[in-house]
């Protein structure tokens, strides 16, 4: 198990700080909707390596701050994100042992589990959205997958040599 | 399943993983509940809002360089154009605000003939539309002022061609605003040329308003401009808001099928203006009667 104190926790909250960035850069009109889920990918990678530090709680806070960072209701994204996180915490160990296309095939239906729960809440909200919302961040998200954990792999592996 | 096997060899290995999610869920829970049914949390979204305020300013610097260097090193043929260009729209707004002036004179003498109500002038403001993406479910946009310089919810937007939309959530520095195009947008309007009221639906498309409320014997044709009624409380009244497009009028069916332009240009706009409304600003009233 990979054990982190100050500076690894650091550049942790940089990550996630870097992806609620590009949750916010604003893109073309027809691309727009295929921006992944930067923020679900990068806490689904660091609570499947580290699960002890960043775990269902730190989910939860992330979820709070994306919430008021994109205008939704409050508590929608904490919700999606702390369920999500729960499930990569419960599978850490298998995560970790999965070839290749198995794990992006687990992201992807992590992906569509917070997607869908994103979705049910909208629905019980009375907020209306076309369905590409919902389903191309899921394939972005799959895709990109691999080139997040390389990135993410790097920073958490210099970490460790500190 | 794998899941189950997963779990049974390493039992209890994150504590009370099962507790927090549960914590978790119920704590979503209740904030979803107190922050749609009422108002209660727009303090604890300021709150919150003071840490992502920096992201957004990072995220929106690398555009305003990108403007900054475009303006400053734009060679100087373009810049003698715009001179030339901004000058004869200058000429031309002047002569418009002369006629403008004698109108309202005009009008005032006659609303005191009718002891109506004078009519006060709304106060404006002009702000920025920070490059950040918000909502994704939505027709958003992020603003560049806050409660600080006194916006208010439900405040209206316009640019110089018409009604943007309105202000629905105020940080301390930043401001969400929902577009008149947003699905969930309704504006109470009026036919310019007749004064036949209803209401303008957002369609979820920049470029298309939809007004189902009008019976198939409506006086509506395309071309006719609508203006904002003032009806429903948020919006002054007369503000430009969209043109008629088409009018398909359907025997079989009770209203006909109407959709518009809108006037502003909701997918380009860059600078705003916030709209102090004499009507729904009682600061703003007790002003203009000093003045």
């Amino acid at each position: 198990m990979i054990r982190l104190r100050g500076s690894g926790r650091l550049s942790v909250i940089g990550t996630i700080i870097v992806a609620l960035m590009l949750m916010a850069v604003p893109l073309p009109d027809g691309i727009d909707a295929f921006r992944p889920d930067w923020v679900t990918l990068t806490l689904i990678y660091w609570a499947m390596i580290m699960p002890r530090t960043w775990s269902v709680g730190s989910a939860w806070i992330v979820g709070i701050v994306l919430d008021v960072a994109q205008g939704t209701i409050l508590g929608q994204h904490a919700l999606a994100l702390s369920v999500v996180v729960f499930v990569t915490v419960k599978f850490h160990l298998l995560m970790r042992v999965f070839p290749m296309q198995q794990l992006a095939a687990t992201v992807f239906a992590l992906l569509a589990l917070y997607q869908f729960l994103l979705f049910w809440i909208n629905g019980v909200a009375g907020v209306d959205a076309p369905a590409i919302a919902y389903w191309a961040p899921v394939l972005s998200g799959t895709l990109l997958w691999p080139a997040v954990s390389v990135f993410l792999r790097s920073v958490s592996s210099r970490v460790q040599l500190r | 399943m794998v899941a189950s096997r997963a779990n049974s060899s390493n039992p209890a290995r994150i504590p009370a993983l099962g507790v927090r999610v549960l914590g978790a869920i119920a704590l979503s829970i209740l904030l979803m509940v107190l922050d749609h049914r009422q108002d209660h949390l727009s303090s604890v979204r300021q709150a919150v809002g003071a840490a992502v305020y920096p992201i957004q300013v990072v995220v929106d610097s690398p555009f305003r360089l990108w403007e900054w260097i475009r303006e400053s090193t734009s060679d100087r043929n373009q810049l003698h154009l715009d001179l030339s260009r901004l000058q004869a729209e200058r000429l031309l707004t002047s002569a418009r605000l002369q006629r403008l002036a004698a109108l309202e004179a005009e009008n005032a003498r006659l609303r005191g003939l009718l002891e109506a109500r004078a009519q006060v002038r709304d106060e404006v403001r002009v702000a920025e539309i920070m490059a950040v993406d918000a909502n994704p479910y939505r027709h958003n946009l992020v603003i560049d002022v806050g409660e600080r310089d006194g916006v208010y919810n439900g405040q209206a937007i316009v640019d110089a061609d018409g009604v943007v939309g309105q202000v629905i959530e105020t940080g301390l520095t930043t401001s969400q605003a929902m577009l008149i195009s947003d699905p969930s947008h309704a504006l109470p309007v009026e036919v310019n040329r007749n004064g036949l009221r209803t209401i303008a639906n957002g369609t979820g498309e920049f470029d298309s308003l939809d007004l189902p409320f009008l019976p198939n014997n409506a006086d509506i044709r395309p071309g006719d401009l609508l203006v904002t009624s003032g009806l429903g409380g948020a919006f002054p009244s007369g503000y430009p808001v969209a043109v008629v497009r088409a009018v398909n009028r359907m025997p079989q069916r009770r209203f006909a099928d109407v959709t518009a332009t809108p006037s502003a240009a909701l997918d380009q706009v860059r600078e705003v203006m916030l709209i102090w409304s004499s009507a729904n600003k009682p600061q703003a009233e007790a002003q203009a009667t000093d003045d």
